[in-house]
């Protein structure tokens, strides 16, 4: 976060920040992790134990489709600190992150809910098939990242507690809110893969 | 806020133990990482001269068939993951900052990170043949042999804990290598105006980054699977096992690339220094690596033709495997047409690059013969596959590597390496290389599966195994000729001077060993082999002087102090692996170290003397 740039002792040869570079990287790496995880998800949709629990039984559309709400309110809030941030408001900065990060937690609540759930009423593990395996696994990665990220703006807010942070810091909120955006576009994709099109398919619950 | 300070003070010492363990300078870690993956190369190198010893006689019995299953996998693993990966990560770290006219990667502390994660990692690694055995289902552990039910014991959990943690140093090397290429070049150096080295590491650092996250998805799995009852690889609960083959493969043809890449780009500096021209067709030989490249991801269904995909697959992965060859022999003919015509000097260095040449013909040739799927049904795990295998990457990545040290051993420590001695370890290496590898086409023609523990005199592969067994003598006596030749030249060695081949690049025109800051003036660079230009129209001086650059002591130049926190980060992360193995508070504990680690990384100082 701070001063990971330690060299500065001339202009960058894009002019970009090395760390703006670096999170854009980063994210295309990110980009393969989760397209493997959703590619083993859907080799073996539809494929399992008999008599266990299916996609079509379990998903619960209308309560994920309210988290996925919560998750990309957000991203509008990240903006807005961002963007509050960058005219060198700090109190508003403030406001929109914590904002962001309660809703972050909020989407991490209807995830624990929904694991709960599938565990407790439907006796859905990830041992039980193949569906419960890649499920919690491609939907416990995302879980994580999204706690990465509550950390991380939880860190942001705090670290402007300390007087450090202004205007010119902007781009320690940037690279917080591409990561941000990031996690959010993932879930758009797993929520639009996992859950929405096996259902539409099959006409509905 | 003094106290918090004073915790986070940066160290300020450079030499010493706590200098190399606390350094930041890129310098300083691409030598850590060559000396210290060397040894790993050693301890490879080791293993395969059990296995040939194994060999030597049928019916011998020199290890127990476990202890074999175990060499085997762990010879590949090690030379290939801490073998020459870590040695290409080597030259990345001496060689790229000096090749732009940069004073150090964009990302100094992380890329300590990276090195002490391997260290930590590599050591992790092999400590499981102290901890109740090793991986050994092969080092592409198909499913579900590597299941808990047929790999009980902790071997496979090495295996899948310590590539992760090796994973982890990879991308973060490879993150800062792009950054630092894309946005450290020196003023004027065009993307096209890079020296291949760096281009070559370009290319490496991003099939790294995209490469990387695959495997680690199919090894997280493995460990899932292993450890908590997942069924990702579980053909009970009706899994496929051909997945681990996908997802290990769409990794490791990408991964073949990230072995052979950087080498062919030490080649690519070697050759036009010692024929005195300039390097053949860059622009061919730039975008023939970036097709490469792309096109590596392209090919990795040619490693499973018998699994049986079906005549379609088959044929598209054969079809783009003989395309890939097209890009590769397009290197060649480059390499060829830079000497051809040219005033070539027989130095140690261009002795390895020829041989290169040379030999990784020889493999091209046999990986052309596998893309032919028929053909490859025949040959899919005989020794064939492990002639090919050894000529590309030990005649190919070896000796591009040998060929490299040779060539900046006298930038990174000042002294030149002894040319007699390095000529007698070339020839010992080159004929042992031939007699160890070549009759293993013989043998795979003749049927003889790899990774067989001993095999019956009836079959007639007494004599080439014999023969392979003492090439590996002399293979070995070249080696440890070289090794003798860089304790001996570190003393005694001939004083180097700043440009002792009389090179292209930028890293020849500033002292050797360069000072912590390496130019004390930025270059401004104007054409391809900005320096050669410069010393022929005489601006350079006298031969060696450079530009000026770095001449004189510049007390004005500030750079980051030495740093804790990647060591720290590196023990917590190494220590979370062992945990999540052998107990779950280690792990935590591991998990917290690291935390704090992130933490006093981000809100330390960028230098000591901020505090005072």
């Amino acid at each position: 976060m701070a001063n990971i740039t330690e060299n500065t002792g001339h202009e960058t040869t894009t002019g970009l920040d090395h760390r703006k570079l670096l999170i854009w990287a980063f994210l295309g790496s990110e980009c393969m992790f989760f397209g493997s995880l959703i590619a083993t998800y859907l080799v073996y949709y539809g494929q399992g134990t008999p008599g266990t629990p299916t996609p079509l039984q379990v998903l619960d559309i209308p309560t994920t489709s309210t988290s996925t709400f919560v998750l990309l309110m957000s991203s509008f809030m990240m903006v807005m600190s961002y963007n509050a941030i960058s005219k060198g408001n700090v109190k508003n900065f403030r406001i929109w992150i914590m904002c962001t990060a309660i809703l972050g937690a909020t989407f991490l609540g209807f995830q624990f809910y929904e694991f709960r759930e599938f565990a407790v009423h439907y006796g859905l593990t990830p041992r039980t098939n193949l569906f419960g395996t890649t499920f919690f696994t491609t939907t416990g990665f995302h879980g994580a990242h999204v706690t990465v990220g509550v950390i991380w703006l939880v860190s942001l807010f705090l670290y402007s507690y300390r007087g450090d942070l202004t205007k010119d810091h902007g781009l320690m909120v940037d690279i917080a809110a591409l990561y941000w955006h990031f996690v959010d576009v993932v879930w758009i994709v797993i929520f639009t893969l996992v859950y929405l099109i096996p259902v539409g398919v099959s006409g509905g619950t | 806020m003094a106290s918090i300070s004073n915790v986070l003070r940066r160290p300020t010492s450079t030499t010493g133990v706590w200098g190399w363990i606390t350094t930041i300078d890129h310098k300083k870690i691409g030598i850590m990482y060559g000396v210290s993956s060397f040894t790993f190369f050693l301890i490879g190198g080791l293993e395969a001269f059990l296995i040939r010893l194994q060999l030597a006689r049928p019916e011998h019995a020199v290890v127990s068939p476990e202890v074999y299953s175990q060499l085997f996998t762990m010879h590949a693993l090690t030379m290939i993951f801490l073998g020459v990966m870590p040695l290409s990560a080597a030259f990345f770290n001496l060689v790229i900052p000096l090749m732009i006219g940069a004073r150090d990667v964009a990302f100094p502390r992380l890329n300590a990170l990276s090195l002490w994660i391997f260290i930590l990692g590599a050591l992790m690694f092999q400590s499981g043949w102290f901890l109740g055995g090793s991986p050994n289902s092969g080092w592409f552990a198909y499913a579900p042999l590597t299941s808990s039910t047929f790999s009980p014991g902790n071997g496979m959990d090495f295996y899948t804990l310590g590539l992760g943690v090796l994973g982890v140093s990879s991308v973060a090397a490879a993150l800062n290598f792009i950054v630092t290429i894309i946005n450290m070049r020196a003023p004027g150096m065009t993307l096209m105006r890079m020296p291949v080295f760096v281009w070559m590491t370009l290319v490496t650092s991003i099939l790294l980054v995209t490469a990387f996250p695959v495997i680690t998805v199919g090894l997280i799995e493995l460990f899932l699977d292993r450890r908590f009852g997942f069924n990702f690889f579980n053909p009970d609960a009706g899994a496929d096992v051909v997945l681990w083959q996908h997802l290990f493969w769409v990794f490791g043809h990408p991964e073949v690339y990230i072995l052979i890449l950087p080498a062919m780009g030490i080649v690519t500096e070697i050759l036009p220094t010692f024929s005195k021209k300039p390097l053949f067709g860059y622009p061919v030989i730039v975008f023939s690596g970036i097709a490469i490249g792309f096109m590596g991801w392209a090919v990795w269904s040619h490693h499973m033709f018998t699994v049986g995909l079906g005549p379609i697959a088959n044929s598209v992965f054969a079809l783009t495997t003989m395309t890939i060859a097209v890009p590769t022999g397009v290197k060649i003919f480059n390499w060829i047409g830079t000497m051809w015509g040219g005033n070539i000097e027989l130095k140690t260095p261009m002795l390895f690059s020829i041989g290169f040449i040379f030999l990784f013909i020889i493999g091209g040739l046999s990986g052309v013969m596998h893309s032919i799927a028929p053909s490859d049904a025949q040959q899919q795990d005989t020794y064939f596959i492990v002639a090919h295998i050894h000529y590309v990457l030990f005649g190919g990545s070896i000796f591009a590597i040998m060929g490299g040290i040779y060539y900046w051993f006298p930038k990174a420590s000042g002294r030149m390496l002894s040319e007699s001695i390095g000529k007698v370890s070339f020839w010992l290496m080159f004929i042992g290389m031939n007699v160890t590898f070549f009759p293993m086409h013989f043998l795979g023609m003749d049927g003889m599966p790899r990774r067989q523990y001993t095999y019956d005199s009836s079959y007639g592969w007494d004599f080439w195994n014999l023969v392979a067994t003492i090439g590996v003598f002399l293979l070995a006596a070249g080696v440890i000729a070289f090794v003798h030749n860089f304790f001996r030249s570190l003393r005694k060695g001939e004083i180097a001077g700043n440009d002792p081949w009389d090179a292209r690049t930028l890293e020849w025109s500033i002292p050797s060993p360069p000072p912590e800051y390496n130019f004390a003036e930025i270059p401004i660079v104007n054409s391809r082999d900005a320096f050669w230009e410069q010393k022929q129209r005489g601006e350079a001086g006298e031969q060696g002087t450079g530009a000026g650059y770095g001449e004189e002591e510049h007390h004005d130049i500030h750079m980051p102090s030495p740093s804790y926190w990647p060591l720290v980060m590196a023990i917590g992360l190494t220590a979370a692996a062992y945990g999540m193995l052998y107990s779950y508070p280690l792990a935590a504990l591991g998990a917290f170290v690291t935390m704090v680690g992130i933490y006093a990384w981000s809100m330390e100082p960028v230098t000591a003397s901020e505090d005072h």
